[in-house]
C-alpha cells in the first residue's frame, strides 16, 4: 500500500499539488483547494482515498447546510411520536442522536478521508462554526455530554468555488493550494488517461483549437477539461481526422462540433461574431 | 532568514501570521522539502499563503529574499537554525571582503542598507512585469552582491537554466489588491437585517407546539409558522460620471455582492447632485430616466436610502436653480436632496474621499449640513457607522 499520493492511473497530480497534499497528510492540517471548474478539485479527495487505500466520506454543503449537521442531528420529532406510541427506546436519548459526516469520519477505525464539498456554498458563518472540530478534532455532544475525539486525525480536503470568501482564522487553520489550469503537457497526460491510444496528431490539433478558444476575450464560460474530453469523445465518435481541425488561419476557423466546448449561448454567439468579423476584414 | 522573508513577505503585502509561519518550520522539520529550492517554495506557499490572489506578491517576495541562495535548500534538512543562510554567506565570502563589510559598518549595517535599496527597487518596479533590474551601484555591486539579493559566491550557472517557478509569475492576473473585502462588508451590513416571518408556514413552532401539547392533554399537537427572512429594503443612489467612475464600480460590487444581504435593493443613478429625475441604467442616462417624485411614490419609506458619491463639485450646482452641469434644473439641488430624506428617514452618504479632506471642500460641507451629519468615508469602521445611523 503506497503511504504518498502521487496522483493514479486516473488522476494527474502536478509536482506541487503532490507537496501540497504531502504537507496536509504529515502535519494534519485541512486543505483547502480552489481552482477553474473542472480541474479536479473534488476528484482530488477520491483519489487520495483510493490511492491510499482509505475510506472516503463525502460531506456536500448545500446553502441551507449548518455546521451542526455534520456533527450530529437530535432527532426531536421521532422522539416525541416514540413517546406517544410509548415505545421503550424513548427512554435513551441515544437513540434519537444522528451521527453526521465530521462523526462518522472521527469515528473511523483506519485514518479516513474527509471531503468537505463547495464550503463556500454555505452560510457566511459556517466556517467559524468548524474553528474547533478542525483545529482539536473534537466535539462536545451536549445531549448526551459526551466528547467525541477523533481516533485518527482524518485526512480533511476542502474544496471552494470562491463564491464567498473565507474568514480568515478558518484559513490559517488550513493549507492552501489552488489548482491551475492545467497547460498543454500536463492536459495531454490528463488525455492520455481518458483515451488511450488516441492518435498523436488529433491529440494535439484538439489541444491547439482547445487552448486558442479558451483564449477568446470575453467569453462567459471558458471551456474547461471536462467539456475538452467531451469533445474529444464525440470527435473519435465521429471519426473527424485531424486535418479537419486544421486551419490556415485560426481567426477564422470554427472547428467541428464546437458546441460541445462552448455551452452558453452568448457564447457561441460572440465566438461566431468573432470568426465573421476577421473573415470579412480579410475580404 | 525564514524570519527575515517573513518579515519580507508581510511588507509585500501577504496577509502571513505567525501560526502559519509555525506551520511550515513544522514542516521543514518534518522533512518536507529537503531536495530542492522548488519544493521549498511550494511548501512555503501551501502553508503560507491562503488565496490565489496573493500567490504573485508571494512569487515577488520568494525571489527577492532567496535570488541566489537555490543550491543551500539541497541542504536543508540537516541544519535549520533560524539565520543559517546569513552565516553561511559571511563563510564564502573571502577575508578582503569581509574587511570591506567591516569598512561599511558591519554585516547588519549592510543588510540594512541592502533592504532599503530593496525597497526602493520594489517600488520602482511595481508597474512592470518583470521586478528584475540590476542596479549596480557602488558598494554592493563591490562585493559581488546584487540589489536583489544578496548573491554568494557558488556559480550559479550550471546549477538550474531554467526559469525558476516563482520567476515565471504566473499569478499576475489573480492579485487584485481591493482593500475593502466583499466579505467585510457582508459582516458590515449584517447588522441591518430585520427578520420577519411572512409567507408559507414551513418551520416548527417549538414553544407554541409545546403549549398547544400541553394544553391538548399531551396529545401531540403540531404547530407551524412561516420561516424568517431579511425583509430590509435598500434604495441605492450611486453618483456616476467624471471622478467617481472608479469608485463607483467598487460601490457597485460590494453592494451587488451585498444583495443577497437585502430583500430589495433598487439601485439609481445621479450625476454630481440628485435632482427632479434619476435613471437605473447608466447606458440609457438619455431616455431612461425616472422622476425623482415618482421615485419617492414607487419606493415607501421604510427603504434605507444610501446614496453613494463624492460630492465634490461647484455650490452652486447645490445651492441655485440652474446649477446643474448637465442639464437646466428649476429647483435648486439642495431642495431635492431635502426631499429625500424627508422621504427616507433612514439614511447615508458615503464618501469615497478620504475624511480628513472633507474640510477643505466646500460642497461636502454643505451637502453634510444638510445630511446632519450623517456622512461617512468608504472605509471599514466608516460602513459600519453608515449602517449604525440606517439602523
Amino acid at each position: 500500500m503506497p503511504t504518498e499520493f502521487r496522483g493514479t492511473e486516473r488522476y494527474i497530480a502536478t509536482e506541487e499539488l503532490m507537496a501540497a497534499v504531502r504537507a496536509a497528510i504529515v502535519l494534519s492540517r485541512p486543505l483547502l483547494i480552489k481552482g477553474e471548474p473542472g480541474t479536479g478539485k473534488t476528484l482530488l479527495a477520491i483519489e487520495i482515498a483510493r490511492s491510499l487505500s482509505k475510506p472516503l466520506y463525502e460531506w456536500h454543503i448545500k446553502s441551507t447546510t449548518k455546521a451542526q449537521q455534520g456533527l450530529y442531528e437530535y432527532d426531536a420529532v421521532s422522539r416525541l411520536r416514540d413517546s406517544q406510541l410509548g415505545e421503550s427506546r424513548v427512554m435513551d436519548i441515544r437513540n434519537y442522536i444522528v451521527k453526521g459526516n465530521l462523526w462518522e469520519a472521527f469515528d473511523c477505525d483506519t485514518q479516513p478521508v474527509l471531503l468537505i464539498d463547495e464550503i463556500d456554498k454555505a452560510d457566511i458563518e459556517f466556517p467559524n462554526d468548524l474553528l474547533r472540530e478542525l483545529d482539536r478534532m473534537e466535539f462536545h455532544v451536549y445531549e448526551t455530554r459526551e466528547t467525541i475525539r477523533a481516533k485518527h486525525r482524518p485526512i480533511i480536503v476542502i474544496t471552494s468555488n470562491n463564491e464567498k470568501e473565507l474568514p480568515d482564522a478558518f484559513l490559517r487553520r488550513c493549507f492552501f493550494h489552488y489548482i491551475r489550469f492545467p497547460d498543454e503537457t500536463t492536459m495531454s497526460r490528463i488525455i492520455d488517461v481518458h483515451f488511450p491510444g488516441l492518435k498523436r496528431d488529433l491529440l494535439h490539433e484538439a489541444l491547439a483549437v482547445f487552448y486558442r478558444l479558451r483564449d477568446t476575450p470575453g467569453l462567459k464560460k471558458k471551456p474547461t477539461t471536462s467539456e475538452l474530453l467531451d469533445w474529444i469523445k464525440l470527435l473519435v465518435a465521429e471519426d473527424i481526422p485531424p486535418e479537419a481541425l486544421r486551419s490556415e488561419d485560426a481567426r477564422k476557423f470554427i472547428p467541428p462540433l464546437y458546441g460541445a466546448l462552448l455551452k452558453n449561448e452568448q457564447d457561441v454567439h460572440l465566438f461566431e461574431q468573432l470568426v465573421f468579423l476577421s473573415r470579412r476584414n480579410v475580404r | 532568514m525564514f524570519v527575515k522573508f517573513f518579515f519580507l513577505l508581510r511588507r509585500h503585502g501577504v496577509p502571513v501570521t505567525t501560526t502559519e509561519f509555525l506551520s511550515l518550520l513544522e514542516a521543514l522539520q518534518a522533512g518536507l522539502a529537503n531536495a530542492s529550492a522548488e519544493q521549498f517554495y511550494h511548501l512555503a506557499r501551501v502553508c503560507l499563503v491562503k488565496d490565489e490572489r496573493h500567490y504573485d506578491r508571494f512569487d515577488r517576495a520568494f525571489a527577492i529574499h532567496f535570488k541566489g541562495a537555490e543550491e543551500l535548500f539541497a541542504l536543508l534538512p540537516r541544519e535549520l537554525p533560524a539565520d543559517w543562510l546569513e552565516s553561511t554567506w559571511i563563510r564564502e565570502l573571502s577575508a578582503a571582503e569581509k574587511a570591506e563589510i567591516e569598512a561599511l559598518g558591519g554585516w547588519e549595517a549592510l543588510m540594512e542598507a541592502l533592504n532599503k535599496r530593496l525597497e526602493e527597487q520594489q517600488e520602482r518596479h511595481e508597474g512592470g512585469n518583470r521586478w528584475i533590474g540590476t542596479a549596480g551601484t557602488s558598494p554592493f555591486g563591490a562585493q559581488g552582491y546584487n540589489p536583489e539579493g544578496v548573491r554568494i559566491g557558488s556559480d550559479r550557472s550550471g546549477h538550474r537554466s531554467a526559469v525558476k517557478v516563482w520567476d515565471r509569475r504566473d499569478f499576475a492576473n489573480l492579485d487584485d489588491g481591493v482593500e475593502l473585502g466583499t466579505r467585510n462588508l457582508k459582516l458590515a451590513l449584517r447588522r441591518l437585517r430585520r427578520f420577519a416571518r411572512r409567507g408559507a408556514p414551513t418551520e416548527l413552532a417549538l414553544s407554541d407546539t409545546i403549549d398547544a401539547t400541553a394544553r391538548a392533554g399531551g396529545w401531540l399537537d403540531i404547530k407551524m409558522v412561516p420561516e424568517r427572512h431579511n425583509v430590509v429594503k435598500v434604495l441605492l443612489l450611486l453618483d456616476v460620471g467624471g471622478s467617481m467612475d472608479e469608485h463607483v464600480r467598487i460601490c457597485e460590487e460590494l453592494f451587488s455582492a451585498a444583495r443577497s444581504e437585502f430583500k430589495h435593493l433598487e439601485q439609481y443613478y445621479f450625476h454630481n447632485f440628485p435632482y427632479e429625475a434619476l435613471w437605473r441604467d447608466n447606458r440609457r442616462r438619455v431616455d431612461g430616466h425616472i422622476g425623482t417624485f415618482e421615485l419617492m411614490r414607487t419606493y415607501a419609506c421604510d427603504y434605507k436610502l444610501i446614496l453613494v458619491g463624492d460630492a465634490t463639485m461647484s455650490p452652486y450646482e447645490i445651492e441655485v436653480a440652474g446649477g446643474s452641469v448637465e442639464h437646466w434644473n428649476a429647483e435648486p439641488g439642495r431642495l431635492w436632496l431635502q426631499r429625500l430624506l424627508k422621504a427616507y428617514p433612514k439614511f447615508a452618504w458615503i464618501n469615497p474621499v478620504p475624511r480628513a479632506r472633507w474640510r477643505q471642500t466646500q460642497s461636502i460641507e454643505i451637502t453634510r449640513e444638510l445630511l446632519e451629519g450623517r456622512m461617512y468615508p468608504l472605509t471599514l469602521t466608516g460602513l459600519d457607522d453608515a449602517i449604525g445611523a440606517l439602523g
